[in-house]
C-alpha cells in the first residue's frame, strides 16, 4: 500500500483500539473488577485523539482530562498496564494509586491525566517553556473537554503560551456536555476558536468525520507550534454514553442520542475504506479480531494482576531518597507504649 | 420525595433531608437561590438537589459553567446585594480552584469593610473517601476552612442534623461552609422538623459513657458508634461526641466530657498533621490537663494523598478495629 493508502487504515486501527479498550473497561466494571465507578469512557470521541496522536512526534508530550484513555492509546500506551491501573492493581501504570482519572506514563511523554477540570492545562505551558529552553523540539499538547473552556486557568495559559511563543497546542474535545449540562447552558460564546484567536493562537475547528482531512489540518497546527506558533484545536464530537459508569443520561432525549450516535467516526472510516477500495470487509474484520484479542488479554491481565502491598500507601509521597511519612499507627503506638 | 410537607419522617436519607431543608427554606424565603455545577437538570452529582428545578424553575435553581472560582465569587456578590445563595461545589477538593474567593474574599469581606455588609450564603461541598475517587476527589479539607476566620463550618452526620444545620445556616447572616461526606447521602435516620436539637454550635452526645470520650464529626461518628458498641461488650463505656459544627466549636461539651471520662481519642478522616483533631487535642490539653489519665490520641487518615486502589483506600483512613484496639489500650 502507498502512504496515502496506509494512512486511513492506521487511523481506523487506532480508533478501533480505543473503542474496544473502552468497551472492555465497561466489561471490567460489570465484572466488579474496577477500582470504583469513576470511569469516563470516550466512546464516540475517538477521532480527535487519534488524528492528533498521529500528528504528534515521538518526543512530544501531553496532558489529558479525566476522559483521556483515547490519546494515551493513540500515543502508544500499553492497554495491559492501563487496564491494571483502572482495576487499581499493582501492575498498573501508577501502581493502582491513580486509577482511570490519574493515569500517566512519563516515558511516553504522558505528563498526566487529571481529575480537576482544567487542572492539566498549564502543565503544557511549562513543558513548552522547558522544550524551548532546552532546545528539545518537543511540542506539548493539552487535551481537555468543553467544560474546561469555562475555567479561568485556560485563559491564563493561552495568554502565556502566546506571549512567550511556546511550542504548545490546546486541544478541546467538545462532546457537547459537561456531565449533565449541555454546552448551550455553559458557554456564552460557543465559537471557541474565536476565544483562542483573540489570544493570538492559530486555530482549527474540526466538526466532521473525515479523519484524513482532520489529520492533515491538525498536523499543520502542530507543525506551526513546533516553530513557536502556539495553536488551538476544537474537535466536535458526541459522548455516546453516560458521563461515568453510573450515569444513564436522564437529562437528554433518546432521540438525540440515536441521532448523534449515527455520527460514528469508526463506521465512517470503515465505509470510506470500503468505498475507496482501500480494504475489503475481510481485511477489516481481521483487524477487528486482532484488536479484540489484544483487549481481552489486557482485561485478563488486569484481573490477574496482584493487589498492592499496604506499604504503598506511604511510598511516592516524597522522593524515594527521603524517609517515608510516619504512619498514624506508629505514632499512636509510640504514645501508648 | 412525594410527601414534602410532613413534619416527622421515621426514616429518611441524609440526601432527602438536605433536599427537604433546601426546599422548605426556599418556600419560606424567596431570596434563596441554588447555584452550582449540575444542580438543576442533573439534580446534583450526589442527588441533593434532585427535582428542585421542577419545583422552583431555572430562575432559582441555576446550573453554572464549570467555573468554581466564579461560582463562589458570584454567590458572594449576590449575597452582598440582596440574595441568599446556596452555592454548591461538587467536591471539597475544588476548594483548590475557589480558595481565593473563599478565603480572601468571602471570609474577609465583612471585616475588611468595617462591618458594613454581610455575605449571607451557604457553600455546600462534598468530601471524604470511600469511592476509590482518588487523590483529587477524596480529601477532607475542613481544616482549611476552620483555619480561616470569618467562615462558619457545619459538618453533619445524621439526616436530622443535615436538615436543621442547613436551615439554621440560612437564618444566620454569616457565610457558612457546609461539608457533606459522600458516603452519608444514602444513610438514613429520623427527621423531626420540629426538633432542631439545639443545633447551631452545640455538639451532640451520641452515646453517654464514663471511661473514654471519642470525639468526632461527620462519617467518623458512625465508626465511633460502632467501636463503642464493640467496646461495651468488653466492659469499656465510651462517650461518643459528635461536634456537628467546627465553627462555632462547642468547647464546653468537649471539656466537660473529657473531664468526666479522663481519656480522649479524637477521630477524623482528615490527615494527621495540623488537622482539626490537632486543635481539639490542644483544647483538651489546655483545659483537662490535671484530669487526664492518658495522653490524648488523634486517630486520623495518613499524612499522604488518598490512593485509588480499594484495598489501600480502606486502610488509609481509620478502621473500626483499630479504634477498638487503641481505646482498649487507653483504658488499660
Ligand atoms: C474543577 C472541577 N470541577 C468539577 C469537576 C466535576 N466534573 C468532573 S467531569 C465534569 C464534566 C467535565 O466536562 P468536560 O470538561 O466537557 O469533559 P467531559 O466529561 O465531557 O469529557 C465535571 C463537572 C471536576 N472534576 N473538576
Ligand atoms: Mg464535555
Amino acid at each position: 500500500m502507498t502512504q496515502s493508502n496506509t494512512l486511513l487504515p492506521n487511523l481506523y486501527t487506532t480508533m478501533k483500539r480505543i473503542r474496544t479498550f473502552e468497551e472492555r473497561v465497561g466489561e471490567l466494571f460489570i465484572k466488579g473488577e474496577t477500582a470504583g465507578t469513576m470511569l469516563h469512557l470516550s466512546i464516540g470521541e475517538e477521532l480527535g485523539p487519534t488524528c492528533l496522536g498521529a500528528a504528534m512526534q515521538k518526543q512530544d508530550t501531553f496532558t489529558t482530562h479525566h476522559r483521556g484513555h483515547g490519546i494515551f492509546i493513540a500515543r502508544g500506551g500499553d492497554p495491559k498496564k492501563m487496564m491494571a491501573e483502572i482495576a487499581g492493581k499493582k501492575d498498573g501504570y501508577c501502581k493502582g494509586k491513580g486509577g482511570s482519572m490519574h493515569i500517566a506514563d512519563m516515558k511516553l511523554g504522558h505528563l498526566g491525566a487529571n481529575a480537576i477540570v482544567g487542572g492539566g492545562i498549564p502543565t503544557v505551558v511549562g513543558a513548552g517553556l522547558s522544550s524551548k529552553y532546552l532546545e528539545e523540539d518537543k511540542v506539548s499538547v493539552a487535551f481537555f473537554g468543553d467544560g474546561a473552556m469555562q475555567q479561568g486557568i485556560l485563559y491564563e495559559s493561552m495568554n502565556m503560551a502566546s506571549l512567550w511563543k511556546l511550542p504548545v497546542v490546546f486541544c478541546c474535545i467538545n462532546n457537547q456536555y459537561g456531565m449533565g449540562t449541555k454546552i448551550d447552558n455553559a458557554a456564552g460564546l460557543k465559537d471557541f476558536s474565536k476565544r483562542a484567536a483573540s489570544f493570538g493562537l492559530n486555530t482549527l475547528h474540526i466538526d466532521d468525520l473525515d479523519i484524513e482531512n482532520a489529520y492533515v489540518k491538525s498536523k499543520e497546527i502542530i507543525d506551526k507550534a513546533r516553530k513557536f506558533e502556539p495553536g488551538f484545536i476544537e474537535v466536535e464530537c458526541y459522548r455516546f454514553f453516560g458521563h461515568a459508569r453510573m450515569d444513564k443520561s436522564p437529562y437528554r432525549s433518546e432521540e438525540e442520542e440515536i441521532k448523534m450516535r449515527k455520527s460514528d467516526p469508526i463506521s465512517y472510516a470503515s465505509n470510506q475504506m470500503l468505498k475507496n477500495k482501500i480494504m475489503n470487509e475481510d481485511e477489516i474484520k481481521k483487524i477487528n479480531e486482532k484488536i479484540s484479542i489484544e483487549m481481552d488479554e489486557a482485561m485478563d491481565f488486569a484481573i490477574n494482576s496482584p493487589l498492592n502491598n499496604q506499604k504503598e500507601i506511604f511510598t511516592d509521597v516524597y522522593d524515594e531518597r527521603e524517609p517515608l511519612p510516619i504512619s498514624v499507627e506508629e505514632r499512636i503506638n509510640k504514645i501508648l507504649s | 420525595m412525594s410527601d414534602l410537607n410532613k413534619n416527622y419522617y421515621e426514616k429518611i436519607t441524609f440526601r432527602d433531608a438536605l433536599r427537604l431543608a433546601i426546599h422548605d427554606s426556599m418556600q419560606k424565603d424567596e431570596k434563596i437561590i441554588v447555584m452550582g455545577e449540575d444542580v438543576a437538570a442533573y439534580g446534583g452529582a450526589y442527588g441533593a438537589t434532585k427535582d428542585l428545578l421542577k419545583l422552583f424553575g431555572p430562575k432559582r435553581i441555576i446550573d453554572t459553567p464549570i467555573s468554581e472560582a466564579a461560582i463562589v465569587g458570584a454567590s458572594m456578590g449576590a449575597a452582598l446585594t440582596g440574595l441568599r445563595p446556596i452555592a454548591e461545589l461538587m467536591y471539597v477538593d475544588f476548594f483548590g480552584m475557589s480558595m481565593d474567593q473563599i478565603a480572601n474574599q468571602l471570609a474577609k469581606v465583612r471585616y475588611m469593610f468595617g462591618g458594613q455588609i454581610n455575605a449571607p450564603m451557604i457553600l455546600r461541598a462534598q468530601g471524604g473517601t470511600g469511592r476509590s475517587a482518588g487523590a483529587q476527589h477524596s480529601q477532607s479539607l475542613e481544616t482549611w476552612i476552620m483555619h480561616t476566620p470569618g467562615l462558619y463550618l457545619s459538618i453533619p452526620y445524621t439526616p436530622n442534623d443535615a436538615y436543621h444545620l442547613l436551615r439554621a445556616a440560612l437564618k444566620i447572616n454569616n457565610p457558612t461552609i457546609f461539608i457533606e461526606h459522600k458516603l452519608l447521602y444514602n444513610t438514613s435516620g429520623v427527621l423531626d422538623k420540629n426538633n432542631p436539637d439545639q443545633i447551631f454550635g452545640k455538639a451532640k452526645i451520641r452515646k453517654k459513657g464514663k471511661d473514654l470520650s471519642i470525639i468526632s464529626y461527620s462519617r467518623m461518628v458512625n465508626f465511633a458508634e460502632k467501636a463503642a458498641e464493640e467496646l461495651a461488650k468488653q466492659k469499656i463505656d465510651v462517650e461518643v461526641v459528635d461536634l456537628r459544627t467546627l465553627n462555632p466549636l462547642d468547647r464546653e461539651t468537649i471539656i466537660e466530657s473529657v473531664n468526666k471520662t479522663k481519656r480522649a481519642l479524637v477521630l477524623s478522616e482528615s490527615c494527621y498533621t495540623a488537622g482539626v483533631p490537632s486543635e481539639i487535642t490542644s483544647i483538651i490539653f489546655e483545659h483537662c490537663y490535671t484530669n487526664l489519665l492518658k495522653p490524648v490520641i488523634r486517630y486520623t487518615a495518613e499524612d499522604t494523598p488518598a490512593p485509588v486502589a480499594p484495598n489501600l483506600e480502606e486502610n488509609y483512613i481509620p478502621t473500626i478495629e483499630k479504634i477498638v484496639e487503641y481505646s482498649k489500650k487507653l483504658c488499660k
